[in-house]
């Protein structure tokens, strides 16, 4: 489904985001991205959806090497591939409705089946009520359903989600969780990168643990202890340690 | 329909960048409009005395027919007439009395005998014009000769004269408008970066970023030119006696000025305003392209 094979990302200045990063995620696997900030867990989503080119190496969805796409059909790409931002990126003005709707028309669909999907999905993430009001009179787990909504409404086979819990308590962050389950439940594959370290020992999903660019640890029931391995790693001469 | 819903919006959100578009976008066309017309009125007024016979040679009284065989033969010797035309006596009659049907004061005192008869001479080309002139200048029956280029030429120059100042200035104004079009959908990508930046994050195509944008400038062109039409259209209507008066005895606008109910006038009239508009709604996009080449990558 997902590989990265030997994957590296420089920012300008030489600055390392990722440092040979060789992963493969296969369809309908539910993966945490753990790490400190700053480690590379953003590039590696961004990478994902093309929003940046490797230096080096290759990353293939459903066996196609993304770095084909053009600025032209990258929409292609996007449209497999839903995203799930800290800061919801919701249109404030528009309607819980509207947003969703909004990728719905981009598909071009017929005005009876998006208030089909609409409805579908405002109910999967608890919402039906909540569909006229706009962003600005939703609590912050509401924004963070309605933009859980619109990633997903146009069916994408991928689902990354990048630090979707940050700015919410516990109880409204697991709310969030059960809803990514049931969406990961239903076949799609999600990748959340989180700081949540009670949320990924709950989980125990695969966890993927990025540090200085590297994946320094990669297990198939993960915990967030990342002082504990890190040491480990790095004292077996982990390659990726090395680098920082 | 996403797109013209957008586009309405993108509208009603800021009516005073509309405005300042669509005013552009109608003086554009207000000018350009004006100065076409003139333009084209020239080209058919020139075209009219171009296609007509250069020289006119009035016989004196006592010459007629045989003069004017004598004379025709002479000049087509030297291969430089395509045609001549003989007008006796009473043909100028019958062609005075048209002239003049609506005024039966002149057309009393007037007889066959008091008019001259003529002979109608076209050159092959004008550059020939001065030289026949001289030729029949020394003919015998010739009274006058009535020399035309003088008139073209007059009406070249003022034709070019249009010509120059009226594209120089719609020239100007149509780089204006492009740049005042430019200018506010690029104020518009700025303000909607980030909706762009979602919409390009959920899947939307390049298009449908781009085609809501390209509209709007599209709709400023469209309803800049319809306004410059209605104004241009209720002048035409509101000068055609004058027009009518001054140029009807020239075919092309003896048929369109004749009657503002005519096919030929509501025609004439529907393709000038759908060009506009066409043109208008062109210009428009183009406008809208240049900012989204420029601001969205």
């Amino acid at each position: 489904m997902i590989y990265f094979s030997n994957v590296s990302k420089y920012y300008p200045g030489n600055i390392p985001g990722l440092i040979d990063v060789t992963v493969e995620i296969p369809a309908g696997e539910f993966v945490f991205l753990i790490g400190p900030s700053g480690s590379g867990k953003t590039t590696f989503l961004r990478l994902l959806i093309r929003d940046l080119l490797p230096s080096s190496g290759v990353i293939t969805i459903e066996n196609a090497d993304i770095s084909k796409f053009t600025p032209s059909n990258i929409h292609i790409l996007r449209r497999k591939v839903g995203i799930v931002f800290q800061d919801f990126k919701l249109l404030l003005d528009r309607t819980v409705y509207e947003n969703i709707a909004m990728v719905l028309e981009i598909l071009g669909k017929p005005e009876r089946d998006i208030e089909k999907g609409v409805m579908n999905v405002l109910d999967l993430v608890g919402l039906p009520d909540k569909r006229n009001l706009f962003p600005m009179q939703l609590s912050a787990g509401e924004m963070q359903r309605t933009s859980i909504a619109r990633a997903i409404v146009g069916g994408p086979k991928i689902l990354l989600a990048d630090e979707p819990t940050g700015n919410l308590d516990p109880d409204t962050a697991w709310g969030i969780m059960d809803i990514l389950k049931e969406v990961n439940d239903l076949g799609t594959t999600v990748i959340v990168a989180s700081h949540n370290a009670d949320i990924v020992n709950k989980m125990k999903k695969r966890t993927l643990t990025i540090k200085g660019g590297g994946v320094v640890r990669d297990e198939a029931r993960g915990h967030y202890h990342l002082e504990k391995h890190e040491k480990k790693a790095v004292t077996k001469g982990g390659k990726h340690d090395a680098n920082h | 329909m996403p797109i013209t819903r957008d586009v309405k919006t993108h509208i009603r959100r800021s009516p005073y960048q509309a405005m300042a578009a669509t005013l552009t976008m109608f003086l554009t066309f207000l000018v350009g409009g004006v100065f076409f017309l003139a333009t084209m009125t020239s080209v058919m007024v020139l075209g009219y005395f171009e296609g007509k016979p250069q020289i006119t040679v009035f016989l004196t009284p006592k010459a007629g027919q045989l003069e004017a065989d004598n004379l025709k033969a002479k000049l087509e010797s030297t291969g430089k007439v395509a045609s001549t035309q003989y007008v006796s006596k009473e043909e100028a009659l019958t062609i005075y009395r048209q002239q003049n049907q609506n005024d039966p004061l002149l057309l009393e005192m007037v007889t066959a005998d008091i008019l001259p008869a003529s002979l109608e001479v076209s050159a092959t080309d004008p550059q020939y014009l001065s030289e026949l002139v001289t030729a029949i200048e020394g003919t015998e029956g010739v009274d006058e000769v009535v020399y035309q280029r003088d008139v073209v030429d007059s009406l070249l120059s003022w034709t070019n004269a249009i010509r120059l100042v009226g594209g120089t200035l719609a020239l100007l104004l149509v780089i204006d408008s492009l740049l005042i079009i430019g200018t506010v959908i690029a104020m518009k990508i700025a303000l909607k970066r980030e909706e762009i930046e979602i919409l390009m994050l959920v899947g939307a195509s390049p298009w449908a970023i781009r085609a809501p944008f390209v509209l709007e400038g599209g709709v400023y062109g469209l309803v800049g030119a319809g306004l410059a039409s209605v104004i241009l259209g209720a002048l035409i209507a509101w000068l055609r006696p004058y027009l009518f008066s001054f140029l009807g005895s020239i075919p092309p606008f003896g048929m369109l000025l004749g009657s503002l109910t005519s096919p030929v006038f509501l025609i004439s009239i529907a393709v000038f305003i759908a060009a506009n508009l066409l043109v208008g709604f062109i210009l428009g996009a183009i406008g809208s392209s240049i900012a989204l080449r420029r601001y969205l990558k």
